[in-house]
């Protein structure tokens, strides 16, 4: 018997133990989706292919598993681009099937034909054109391995439609699982040790942990590790739900909107042993101050990752559990001993920190944004999966929910996505149908996507979007605020559709809060309800985000509040 | 060390796209490709890939960590320029007229280049030699009245 390659495909991603497919269908692609129509494969419907790509995304970044989306050539395939350079910055595991004219047209510039293979070689992991039915099977195994296997990430295969539409014996169609799957580099011994001999007498260390520990799922790990050798530890915005954000040696986000204390421990500290973080801009400040009286001590899985942006003087290529337990292991068998008064003043000066600079807001007449995230962690009792979108709505979720656990914080930290909160907020709740799921988004971003509220409604997915409306683009306008003579070009949003109408048109819960002692009400009503909820915050509209460290100046320079800037 | 030439020699799936996920890795992150030749090797499934780049050492392992992370390409490796043999090679196309035929035949000859074609009033010359070798025959060539030259990039083992 033969079989068809859109037969083939089906069955590879069955043997992948793909279950759920976000996409939306195209000319191309039209043998595959008749193909998931016989199919028990869950194909999520969305409105728009960026929103599929995202929403692939949000689901790999909560269940671990390799996000997959199908779409369309030409058209369909550009507009997941947004998506998948996303998943790019974040090193997202996703696999994005595209169909493609068929290969005799290909590069004559046929009816809805895109080179895509070239418009995503630079945001790729990797990506491949299948062009035989031969290769096809193997290829798609391939695409799942390299998109989980060292530093993840997204990758594209190319699906041209006479190979989809080609026959093949069935007995050569399903290829094994390739052997060759890394499962990281086992971490250099001598290294380690040296590492744990300076994180031993180290007087004022700081663990940096970035996105590498939730990806690496080496958080339980790095709580042991915590434990045992008393460190404080800071986050960047990727690495937020990696450590317990109600632990005591918890200091929060550093960088740009990091916390005082953090800065200042980072600025401050003699050594700082980072896992998984990639020394962004938006981490380091000025880059030549940044950690400068510190040893650095990096453990990342991607060697160029390593003495990429910042030298440094123990570099040790691993997945960050690899390592961890490899230290924790050392710790167990050899015994130490932290200098205990030494330690003890450093965590002394931490509090001190804290307790100059808290992350705080003031209250007013108005509802403040923050407020709105507190009340929303109060009531989801810290255990919501969060999704955001770029910008202050990011900054103030980071901030003010308290993430416990890895996998519950989405936010398109690398590429800083505008309209990525709700898609990624679908996959999120398909992955997880019994968890709350928020989308903390502003009123410019959501507008990015608001048609996949269609998806939500259609398939009865609760997410619960906060918008925290300002009439802004908020971090823009900080910034013409404060950097270009408050000059307001382009960044007011006039004329924003009634966001609790609009909620209503498309068949979910519209709810608006103008004061601030709507905001709990609101709030329960819009969590409460079965239905997708819109919650529509009137925040103060010149509301900023602070701490804040401005561009090119060091971490040390950190501004506490808006007091500060006069 | 500072800026200077270095060369890596890459082995790489011998796949269409291949030079272009390399191109594009050099060009995205902001790196420079001084010259580049690319071959089979004695594997048909490889295809050798010698690129010359500048940069300080720190860069060229960063290019380096950058390129190995393209899934075609199997190994970089730096090219140790004393422990290696290294030669670029020009076409020259020099004009003549009877007055000064033989003087630029005694020029080329002394040059130990070879003339590998002869035009009623030009010479198509071949040269081969390091990349110091080369630029100083080029420089003789012009003051020879050269009207065009191509030229390879560098081959090396």
């Amino acid at each position: 018997m033969k079989l068809t390659g859109a037969q083939i495909l089906i069955k590879t991603l069955k043997a992948e133990g793909v279950d759920t497919i976000f996409g939306y269908p195209g000319g191309s692609v039209l043998d595959i989706y008749d193909e998931l129509y016989r199919s028990d494969i869950n194909h999520i419907l969305v409105r728009h292919e960026q929103g599929a790509a995202h929403a692939a995304d949000g689901y790999a970044r909560t269940s671990g598993k390799v996000g997959v989306c199908l779409v369309t050539s030409g058209p369909g395939a550009t507009n997941t681009v947004t998506g998948i350079a996303t998943a790019y910055a974040d090193s997202i595991p996703m696999v994005i099937l595209t169909g493609q004219v068929p290969t005799p047209f290909i590069g004559s510039d046929a009816f809805q034909e895109a080179d895509i293979m070239g418009i995503t070689r630079p945001c790729t992991k990797h990506n491949f054109l299948v062009r035989k039915i031969e290769d096809l099977s193997k290829t798609i195994r391939e695409a799942f391995s390299i998109a989980r296997s060292g530093r993840p990430g997204p990758v594209l295969v190319d699906l041209p439609k006479d190979v989809i539409q080609a026959q093949l014996e069935e007995d050569k169609t399903i290829a094994a699982k390739p052997k060759s799957e890394d499962g990281g580099k086992s971490p250099d011994r001598e290294a380690l040790k040296q590492a744990l001999e300076m994180i031993v007498k180290s007087k004022k260390p700081v663990i940096l942990t970035g996105g590498g520990i939730i990806l690496g799922n080496a958080s339980e790990d790095l709580q042991k590790f915590v434990k045992k050798v008393k460190v404080p530890v800071a986050s960047t915005l990727m690495g937020i739900g990696g450590f317990p954000g109600t632990d005591p040696l918890w200091l929060g986000m550093t960088g740009m909107h990091g916390t005082y204390y953090a800065n200042m421990a980072i600025s401050n500290c003699d050594l700082l042993i980072t896992l998984g973080t990639r020394f962004s801009d938006r981490i380091t400040g000025k880059i030549a101050n940044f950690a400068s009286k510190a040893n650095l001590i990096q453990i990342d899985i991607d060697a160029a990752s390593i003495n990429k942006n910042v030298l440094v003087d123990i570099p040790i290529e691993s997945d960050c559990k690899t390592a961890l337990v490899h230290l924790n292991k050392l710790l167990d068998e050899n015994g130490f001993a932290i200098p205990g008064e030494e330690r003890e003043k450093w965590i002394d000066q931490l509090g001190q920190w804290k307790a100059h600079a808290p992350l705080s807001y003031c209250n007013s007449e108005k509802i403040k944004p923050q407020c709105v995230i507190e009340t929303l962690y109060n009531l989801t009792e810290g255990e919501a999966i969060i999704t955001t979108e770029v910008g202050q709505n990011q900054m103030w979720a980071a901030q003010f929910y308290h993430f416990d656990h890895p996998n519950t914080f989405l936010s398109p930290g690398g590429l800083g996505t505008m309209g990525y909160g709700l898609p990624a907020a679908i996959g999120a709740q398909i992955a997880f149908p019994e968890k709350t799921v928020v989308d903390i988004a502003g009123d410019g971003s959501i507008q990015m996507n608001i048609q996949e509220l269609a998806t939500a409604v259609n398939y009865k997915l609760p997410v619960k979007i906060v918008i925290l409306y300002n009439g802004y683009l908020g971090m823009l306008r900080k910034w013409q605020e404060l950097f270009y003579g408050k000059r307001y070009s382009h960044s007011y949003i006039r004329n924003s559709p009634d966001f609790v109408k609009l909620a209503e048109a498309y068949g979910a819960l519209g709810l608006r809060a103008t004061r601030p002692e709507e905001i709990e009400p609101t709030l329960k009503k819009g969590l409460e309800s079965p239905l997708p909820a819109v919650m529509d915050f009137h925040v103060e509209p010149e509301e900023n985000v602070f701490p804040m460290v401005k561009p090119g100046t060091p971490l040390v320079e950190t501004i506490i509040n808006s007091e500060e800037l006069r | 060390m500072g800026e200077k030439d270095r060369t890596l020699t890459l082995l790489v799936d011998n796949k269409p796209d291949v030079l272009a996920r390399i191109a594009g890795t050099f060009s995205g992150r902001g790196f420079n490709i001084e010259n580049i030749s690319a071959n089979i090797t004695l594997n048909p499934d490889i295809t050798k890939i010698i690129i010359v780049t500048t940069g300080d050492r720190a860069t060229v392992t960063k290019i380096r960590n950058q390129i190995k992370k393209i899934v075609d390409v199997r190994n970089v490796s730096y090219l140790k320029t004393k422990k290696s043999v290294q030669r670029e090679m020009i076409l020259a196309k020099i004009n003549f007229t009877e007055d000064n035929r033989e003087k630029i035949l005694a020029a080329i000859e002394e040059m130990e280049c070879r003339v590998v074609n002869q035009e009623a009033d030009a010479f198509i010359v071949e040269a081969t030699g390091k990349k110091d070798e080369i630029d100083r025959i080029l420089l003789h060539f012009q003051s020879l009245g050269m009207e065009d030259f191509t030229r390879s990039g560098k081959i090396a083992l």
